[in-house]
């Protein structure tokens, strides 16, 4: 067991993790933060991605102890601190950017690191920079389309509905 | 003006503030007290005979609670078949046992056949590792037609072949086909395979199973579409736990996609397991654990022969088909190559002569069963396929060729039983020629040869059978369940009202469109209305989701139980009011007397249910809580017509999606977001199977495609935006909400839309190619190219 | 998993030393150990991450003109780092699985497994590149040795991979449509001493040189050079994505992409 201190949302936590404790296991476990979600073995999904020190990663692929000292944000963390939606969660909402929502917060997380970058992404951009994501139920035209709204594009030559 | 409330407006969805903030509850979110967790060791060989189980070493490790083997299972019920198909020879099909753990034989990579429940799974696993097996290696039966030979390795000794059934459809109308065949002016042959695919929904299976000794009450929380149907075939199948001591509940589900509608043995074992060790048991799928345990998909071989006359009718239609079962009959398995398939050989055209052959075959593959679609993509895709074989065949536009053939009259009676109530594929063409922009295409490929690409365009129809039913007819044809929906509707004092449907979101939304529906009848706020689901011990008896139902049934029933809400209100009404009951009218939340400025808000009404001191209680009883089942009286055809635009690069076979359009036609709309993006998602399913998605086994029965490393999944750079358009609505002409269902119909309508376009590119490019079957891999198109 | 031990040792010398332990295994990124290690195809007692040696990390130019790319430096990273001076090697890394995966794969941790589909190989081997370790340099040509085999000794870590930088090149990656690793990916180099062309994703023997296309690149950089030469299709990887035979045709059309868009 190794002692490993990070700040979760802006919270400072300490607990002691065995060496094979993956991230996702730290904070659907340790720290019951459930919104992150394991949908495969092999890295792949991206349904657990999370942001370590300000870039995306993905949980499954990475252990708790190499988290030392980071700042990490999961999509319990993603809120305005009043509680309401952020801006990329409310164009989610907005544009019907999800549907079981198991793959939502790896995208939404994603889609966060991408605006960080690249505020204003083309579509291209957008489609690319999900290579990691997989959604199984939009057929992505409208997470696309929400990443673009979020991004403060006009989306409304985007087909209807 | 789009409405901005009620039926036909998009508000919001009201799940998704959960969801977005990672507050969603999934099985796998959910921790009992004391819990175990099990792992399941799965046969990594295709057949074999147990000879040994030796389990003593494995049971000292760590943190062992306890081990079971098929042993354990012997007197217990093994996993039941919902629908037992009769043979064009008026036998029933061979129903093999399927027990929980395996007994005496392993029948496909993934078959379980130990599980250790330990107080961690990395405990169980390890002690998973431990337990000797002795399994002798069988040659298995992996390609359908080799099953079928003389000799082949049997997948169930007992049952002396690898035919589950021969199933013709209509018997009766084989003669008359075999003669208009015989008899045409032209016949359009084509052979086919509707590979295997792996639903994938995003969210791996999970089952939780739970016991209480204090009353003698299990609980099962599991990934499932239809908990009713879980609690009734594992409490009365399986484990014989009666109903009223069990309790299933689906909370928030990752995806289904038909996958989860099946009873499983994973969710039998947790709750077999917990009753036996007296803790709660934990198993949650590894992806690739999903992979050769959930059901797969499609699996068809099929041979189809179109045949016209002179002035090109379509005259008859003949086809045969080998169905992959796998090594045993998951839970409706055998409905979905025939009342799901051959039922819909009609597609949108008249023709007179049709016949459908389908021999369902046991392979020692994982078990096959319904897949967003289930049948009526595989019947669309081999009847689109043969049209466009057809009219290239006879040098005339296909959509012609279309239109000409095409259902106009309604009702139509099928030649194969179904009768199709309403419909305008014309009406849906005129929509698709409009949003594909064929004028623009001649330039567009021209643009695609300019930088050394092909581009090809591709066009089909398709019609589906949605809510599933008459529960009496379905009877006939062998569902052993009816195929109603239930609703309660629960009004509270202060006018809320809390729904409880029997169908299941997971996805889809029902949790914003069912209030809509409920608000738009009551005039009031849809805040006011919350929909329950997902539990047994809550909702009345309930059939779930799945063959795009939910509005249509489960909607239905809603519709009915409200219509009860308000016949009782108008009653209390008329007390308050003091007036005839027939003079009552409900608008706007208010219920007021016809010609006077009288009138009580529905909130009074509500209350005085509640709080009966002004109420008529001689006629009447208090209270404000109406349940209604609803059985519709014939299936939902939504219908429509999809376009595909591809580009293909001639020099590594790759193709793109550049447009794709598709015009549907699922009658009234409740939420046209909601039905927007249904659609998308079907299209990306469909465009994953015609170009991305394969599941594969080799000689051996190796699972090749056993993760998301060699199972192309379509990601977001695979697709493009869509152009979808729901408009042209026929409403349903028997249900109270004239709705269709919208759920599957893009992955039904979207492969053969691709395939015709990849066709017609490489044809364009001078390819003599007729035919290539999905996916249309790089590989496979380069391998075509080069014949 | 396997029970094990997660260390994070701060510099070479501690690393090196936590290594020696037996079953010690090394950390890089993790994107393709940590899979494995999920399969339980792998039991080490200890897993002495290098994420923490700040020493091995970051891009920079050599005295005599190279570029010096950090052996725990992550792709993202070169991708940023080394576009103005070796743009196709930085499109190359950031082209490598997804952004995520790119926040934490190195380039020492590809180069250690040497997956027969992995991008980097190409790019070292291409750029005649050295691969320094914390005991020795090592020519790219005697490095590779095979799929998942090089010439790394138990406990030796690359520090550093050292890249001559070419006055052109480009990497043409074709994508296997699941994983999206290379089914076939040719990273092309010219040197003013001739031209390197380099293979990976295609050959059951990994990552190999094209030296028939290299001899005619070198007397004539353009994409006809290669008209009529292909590779044959033996050796070739044959798996459910591509046959040997496809996978030596896109050699040819990936290298001739490559030779164009070369800059």
């Amino acid at each position: 067991m190794t002692e490993v201190t990070m700040t979760v949302n802006g919270k400072s936590v300490t607990k002691s993790v065995k060496g094979n404790t993956l991230m996702t296991e730290f904070l659907r476990e340790e720290l019951r933060l459930t919104g992150t979600h394991v949908g495969c073995d092999t890295s792949q999904c991206g349904a657990c991605v999370i942001h370590v020190n300000g870039e995306a990663i993905k949980a499954c692929t990475m252990f708790a102890a190499e988290a030392q000292g980071s700042e990490v944000t999961t999509i319990e963390g993603m809120a305005n601190a009043d509680g309401s939606l952020g801006v990329i969660q409310q164009a989610f909402q907005d544009h019907h950017g999800l549907q079981c929502g198991f793959c939502t917060p790896g995208m939404v997380m994603s889609a966060a690191a991408l605006l960080k970058d690249n505020p204003k992404p083309t579509e291209h951009e957008i489609r690319d920079y999900l290579e990691g994501n997989i959604c199984r139920c939009t057929g992505y035209h409208n997470i696309v389309k929400a990443i673009m709204a979020a991004s403060g594009q006009d989306v409304s030559g985007i087909a209807a509905e | 003006m789009p409405k901005d409330h009620g039926i036909g407006a998009s508000p919001k969805r009201r799940e998704d503030v959960r969801f977005l903030t990672g507050a969603g509850q999934y099985t796998d979110d959910i921790n009992v007290y004391g819990q175990t967790y099990c792992y399941f060791l799965r046969s990594d060989v295709a057949h074999g005979k147990i000879n040994r189980i030796d389990t003593s070493d494995a049971e000292k490790m760590p943190g062992v609670v306890r081990i079971f083997t098929g042993k354990d299972f012997e007197g217990v019920g093994g996993l039941p078949c919902g629908w037992q198909v009769t043979d064009r020879f008026g036998q029933p099909m061979k129903e093999p046992g399927h027990p929980v753990l395996a007994q005496g034989k392993v029948r496909h990579v993934g078959d379980p056949i130990a599980a250790v429940v330990a107080d961690s799974l990395e405990e169980a696993r390890n002690a998973a590792e431990a337990i000797v097996l002795d399994i002798e290696e069988l040659p298995a039966a992996v390609d359908m037609k080799a099953a079928l030979g003389d000799g082949a390795p049997l997948v169930h000794d007992d049952i002396g072949s690898n035919l589950c059934y021969d199933w013709g459809f209509v018997e009766d109308n084989k003669g008359a086909v075999d003669e208009a065949i015989k008899n045409a002016a032209h016949v359009t042959t084509l052979e086919l395979v509707n590979q295997r695919l792996v639903a994938n929904p995003m969210e791996p299976r999970v089952a939780v199973g739970d016991y209480s000794r204090a009353n003698d009450e299990s609980t099962l929380y599991t990934t499932s579409q239809n908990p009713h149907v879980i609690r009734l075939l594992m409490g009365a199948f399986v484990l014989g736990i009666p109903e009223h001591k069990l309790r299933v509940v689906a909370p928030d589900v990752g995806g289904g996609f038909g996958t989860k509608i099946f009873h499983y043995a994973e969710e039998a074992f947790v709750t077999f397991a917990a009753r036996k060790i007296n803790r709660p048991v934990k198993w949650t799928a590894s992806r690739s654990e999903a992979f050769m345990s959930d059901a797969h998909g499609r699996d068809h071989v099929t041979k189809i022969e179109l045949a016209l006359d002179k002035d090109n009718n379509f005259v008859a239609i003949r086809t045969e088909t080998l169905a992959n079962m796998g090594a045993y009959l998951s839970t409706f398995a055998p409905s979905v190559p025939t009342w799901l398939h051959g039922t819909l050989m009609a597609g949108n055209y008249k023709t007179p002569n049709i016949y459908v052959n389908v021999k369902a075959v046991f392979t020692n593959t994982v078990p096959v069963d319904a897949y967003r679609g289930a049948g009526r993509p595989e019947a669309t895709f081999q009847l689109e396929r043969v049209i466009d074989k057809a009219a290239r065949e006879l040098g005339v536009d296909p959509i012609a060729l279309r239109r000409q053939n095409f259902v106009t009259e309604f009702p139509y009676q099928t030649p194969v039983a179904v009768v199709y109530d309403t419909g305008d594929y014309n009406a849906t063409m005129n929509k698709l020629e409009e949003m594909a922009d064929i004028k623009g295409f001649a330039a567009r490929r021209k643009a695609s040869e300019a930088k050394g690409k092909l581009r090809g365009f591709g066009v089909n129809c398709y019609i589906e059978a949605c809510g599933i039913a008459p529960s009496n007819l379905v009877g006939q044809l062998g569902a052993r369940a009816g195929l109603y929906e239930s609703a309660t509707v629960r009004v509270n004092a202060t006018g809320t009202i809390s729904v409880y449907t029997g169908s299941h979101s997971h996805g889809q939304g029902h949790e914003t469109a069912f209030p809509q529906v409920v608000a738009e009848m009551l005039g009031i706020d849809e805040s006011m209305i919350d929909i329950v689901h997902g539990d047994t011990s809550k909702i009345p008896m309930g059939m779930g989701t799945y063959g795009s139902r939910s509005l249509a049934v489960g909607g239905s029933a809603m519709v009915r139980a409200t219509e009860k809400i308000i016949n009782k209100a108008k009653k209390i009404a008329s007390h308050l009011l003091e007036a005839s009951e027939a003079d009552i009218e409900l608008k706007d939340g208010k219920f007021s007397v016809a010609g006077t400025d009288k009138s009580v808000a529905w909130g009074d009404v509500t209350l005085a249910a509640y709080v009966p001191h002004n109420y008529p209680l001689e006629d009447l009883e208090p209270g404000l809580e109406e349940t209604a089942f609803y059985d519709p009286s014939n299936f939902t055809y939504p219908a429509g017509a999809y376009a595909c635009e591809v580009e293909l690069d001639p020099e590594t076979g790759k193709v793109t999606i550049e447009r794709f359009a598709a015009a549907d036609d699922f009658g009234n709309i409740v939420n046209p977001m909601i039905v927007s993006g249904q659609v998308h998602g079907g299209l990306a399913q469909g465009i994953g199977q015609a170009l991305l998605e394969s599941c594969a086994y080799d000689e051996n029965g190796q699972l090749l495609s056993a993760s998301y490393m060699d199972y192309a999944m379509p990601r977001a750079d695979d697709v493009p935006f869509y152009s979808v358009d729901h408009s042209c609505a026929t409403p349903c002409t028997h249900n109270p909400l004239g709705v269709k269902g919208c759920g599957e119909a893009g992955a039904i309508g979207s492969p053969p839309a691709v395939i015709n376009a990849v066709i017609d590119a490489l044809q364009s490019g001078g390819h003599k190619v007729e035919h290539i079957n999905m996916p249309a891999s790089p590989q496979r198109v380069w391998a075509a190219m080069h014949g | 998993m396997y029970s094990f031990d997660v260390v994070r040792p701060a510099t070479v010398a501690d690393a090196i030393e936590a290594l020696a332990q037996d079953e010690a295994l090394p950390l890089g990124g993790g994107q393709t150990l940590i899979p494995t290690l999920k399969q339980r195809l792998s039991s080490p007692s200890v897993l002495v991450s290098l994420s923490g040696l700040a020493e091995i990390q970051g891009v920079c130019k050599t005295d005599d003109g190279k570029l010096a790319i950090g052996g725990g430096t992550k792709h993202v990273v070169v991708a940023r780092e080394a576009a103005a001076d070796y743009p196709a090697l930085a499109a190359l890394a950031g082209n490598i699985g997804d952004p995520a995966v790119r926040n934490r794969g190195t380039i020492g941790g590809s180069l250690a497994n040497n997956d027969p589909s992995a991008c980097y190989p190409s790019a070292v081997l291409a750029s005649g590149a050295t691969v320094v370790t914390n005991k020795r340099q090592i020519a790219a040509d005697d490095y590779f040795q095979g799929m998942f085999t090089t010439a790394l000794d138990e406990g030796e870590i690359i520090t550093e991979v050292r890249f001559p930088i070419p006055e052109k090149a480009a990497y043409m990656k074709f994508e296997q449509p699941a994983s999206r690793f290379a089914l076939t990916g040719v990273f092309v180099a010219k040197y003013a001493d001739g031209v390197r062309v380099a293979v990976t994703g295609a050959s059951e023997g990994g990552v190999f040189r094209w030296t028939e296309a290299e001899a005619a690149l070198s007397s004539k950089f353009s994409p006809d050079a290669l008209a009529g030469l292909t590779v044959p299709a033996d050796g070739m990887i044959s798996d459910l994505h591509g046959t040997g035979a496809y996978r030596a045709h896109l050699v040819g059309v990936m290298t001739k992409r490559a030779v164009a868009a070369a800059h």
